[in-house]
């Protein structure tokens, strides 16, 4: 099993990518434990006397009627779907939108043919009435 | 005196070559970044004893009334006193839900609203990473606070939380895309998406040259952080408080701390995108003003953003899905292609700002004309007034 | 050092794809998928790969994972633990499965992988914006069809169902 050997750049400001996401990863750390320390405090202070009736799900002040399970609807999914192809399309967007500036005409039109296939797409969706709710 | 003039910078300086004398240099780096770390790390709690304040007087002063006025001179030490209330209160966590998912959820929503901060540069060569794919990381880190509200509305098992989760995941993901757009129009002009280099490039402050890429911004974040007018899911006469109805105590309060967290979160970064950020007069000859000019705006744009709060009535969830699908998305669509096309016109750059801005007016004026044909048309069908 | 950290992500990762197996309940095995996306992330991360780490927590965290979860909300009695794990072909599933391992592993260590020893470009992200329009162009403009495909053929089939 070869190891996989890439050299570590240094761009001008002097700080590798691994560098600045490990800041990230510190941050991320720290951003864990302020609430984790916080709860801590509050699981020392606080009063714990647990009772059958606090403990109860709560439904507007009545016992629950019926299972915990939600009638959901397809409705959602497709949601959900439209978003996950837009997001895609979003993500095609950004490396484009950098590079634009170095590009000729061809760049645009064929974001423009992009943009419009997709556009073409939520049309479908909106006639097909999967953008509306209930 | 020349010290002053760069303060903030200076002063980091200063620290880190202090030491330096005594650790190594990946010790040094570890160090700074930890201190960075908790000072970035408290900006939302910072945000929300100042905010809530905020929040409550402006919409006391908008509904005529005074707003809190007893614990403190004008009540600034209110938040104090929710936050203490908030520690003491006994931690009720329901039967059947599922502890570990339960007790995570605050935290990574917490974790959510937190780590935005990285990116936001507060003045030039004051931000915790200049990240070279800042903007993109902002909207990554949006994704968390989606994951956490789903696993707050499941693990609570409460088929009401569950029902008020979905409909804010649908709210988040539906306003996600009109976001990342007009972010992505900004990146266009500016050619980086490097949260400094975005501010560094507003020779001329974007909201100026991008004006509906600004409102769909404004609106979009409005609703990712589930404020009104788009929060039917907190309303409390619709659906209590929907995905985190079964918390209590500090865990209720660390929604709370990221609710208002991503108040000023999000607000920075359209200080950042659209109002230039740090930049300001006098600020290249003493760049230590670059922090006064950014709180100062970000102030501004939460004020709007609290105004609005106070004026506008309530959406229906499905006007707001249907407002975000069918208006916000193609509006930010177009106003891509335009200035992409401006952009790609041979002339000098405030020529093709120009060119944007009258683009950018252009599908507003089209965008408001079809809404309100679209409104009598529906007045029409429905037989309600203003037909 | 960038041993010790490729080691703790890519154990972690592993440790959660683990969990999303055999996981009892379904929602948490979803959990785990996710905080598997995020170790995937870091390993880009640790690639010089920014832009991919955070198109990997944007899109796979942000909109499949909540996909996946949905999914599940919507398979009546999926939730249900009573219901047994396995049903009665695991045992030609797993006889695959295995195969299918095998296969992979012969690949990956027998392969000669290319071992690229020049430093990592600055500016992968211009490069990978020129790629788009440029050479692979064809495949950017075949990906937007696949996708609208994709989001017509899902409409299509939840409408018949109501």
């Amino acid at each position: 099993m070869r190891e996989l050997i890439v050299a570590r750049v240094r761009p001008k400001g002097g700080q590798t990518v691994l560098s600045q996401y490990a800041f990230v990863g510190i941050f991320a750390i720290i951003a864990f434990a302020l609430p984790i320390i916080g709860l801590a405090m509050s699981w020392l202070i606080r009063p714990k006397k647990p009772n059958r009736a606090k403990n109860a799900t709560y439904e507007c002040g009545m016992e629950t009627i019926g299972d915990t399970w939600v009638q959901f609807k397809a409705q959602y999914y497709l949601f959900a779907l439209i978003f996950v192809v837009f997001d895609v399309e979003a993500i095609f967007i950004f490396p484009w939108a950098i590079a634009y500036n170095k590009l000729g005409l061809y760049a645009l039109v064929e974001m423009v043919l992009f943009v419009v296939i997709l556009f073409g797409g939520l049309l479908y969706a909106w006639k097909k009435k999967a953008l509306e709710w209930h | 005196m020349d010290y002053i003039r760069n303060f903030f910078v200076n002063l980091a300086q200063s620290w880190t070559t202090w030491i330096s004398t005594g650790l190594p240099p990946w010790a040094v780096d570890v160090v700074n970044y930890l201190i960075v770390g908790v000072i970035l790390v408290m900006m939302p709690v910072i945000a929300t004893l100042t905010l809530t304040w905020m929040e409550r007087k402006v919409i006391g002063r908008i509904q005529n009334r005074i707003g809190p006025n007893r614990v403190g001179p004008w009540g600034i030490f209110q938040a104090i006193a929710d936050a203490v209330k908030m520690l003491i209160k006994e931690d009720i966590v329901p039967d059947n839900a599922d502890k570990p998912v339960f007790n995570l959820a605050p935290i990574l929503i917490f974790v959510g609203a937190a780590l935005l901060w990285a990116v936001i540069p507060f003045g030039r060569n004051m931000v915790g990473q200049d990240l070279s794919i800042g903007a993109l990381y902002v909207i990554a880190i949006g994704s968390i606070t989606t994951v956490a509200v789903l696993m707050a509305g499941w693990a609570s098992n409460n088929k009401y939380a569950l029902l008020g989760a979905f409909r804010v995941v649908a709210q988040l993901l539906s306003y996600e895309i009109p976001m990342v757009l007009s972010m992505a129009t900004v990146v266009l002009v500016v050619g980086t998406m490097k949260m400094g280099g975005i501010v560094e490039a507003q020779i001329v402050p974007f909201v100026l040259v991008l004006p509906l890429a600004f409102i769909v911004y404004l609106l979009a974040a409005t609703a990712e952080t589930g404020r009104a007018p788009f929060d039917l899911l907190e309303a409390d006469s619709e659906i209590v408080a929907g995905y985190f109805i079964e918390y209590s105590g500090l865990k209720f309060g660390w929604f709370y701390i990221a609710e208002y967290g991503n108040l000023l979160a999000v607000s920075a970064i359209a200080t950042t995108l659209f109002l230039g950020g740090w930049r300001g007069p006098f600020v290249s000859a003493v760049p230590a003003l670059g922090p006064f000019y950014f709180v100062i705006k970000t102030v501004v744009v939460i004020f709007i953003l609290m105004w609005i709060r106070g004026t506008w009535p309530r959406f229906r969830i499905d006007q707001m899905l249907g407002f975000a699908w069918k208006v916000l998305v193609p509006a930010s669509l177009a106003n891509l292609l335009w200035v992409a096309t401006a952009q790609m016109i041979p002339a000098p750059t405030p020529v093709k700002w120009f060119l944007m801005l009258i683009g950018n007016v252009a599908i507003i004026f089209v965008a408001l004309t079809l809404l309100g044909q679209a409104a009598k048309r529906h007045a029409a069908k429905h037989g309600l007034a203003g037909a | 050092m960038q041993q010790i950290i490729f080691i703790l992500v890519a154990l972690g990762t592993l440790g959660a794809a683990v969990m999303v197996v055999t996981s009892q309940n379904l929602m948490r095995s979803a959990l785990w998928l996710i905080l598997a996306f995020f170790g995937i992330a870091g390993i880009f991360v640790l690639l010089d790969a920014e832009f991919l780490a955070v198109t990997q927590i944007l899109i796979y965290v942000g909109a499949i994972a909540m996909l996946i979860v949905f999914a599940i909300m919507l398979t009546h009695g999926m939730m249900d633990p009573k219901q047994p794990r396995f049903n009665q072909q695991w045992g030609v599933v797993g006889g695959f499965a295995a195969l299918l391992f095998v296969i992979l592993a012969f690949l990956v260590t027998r392969n000669t992988w290319r071992v690229v020893v020049a430093a990592v470009p600055p500016d992968t992200i211009i490069q990978l914006g020129r790629d788009f329009v440029g050479p692979y162009v064809v495949p950017f403009e075949v990906a937007s069809v696949l996708l609208v495909v994709a989001m017509i053929g899902a409409i299509i089939v939840a409408r018949e169902r109501e």
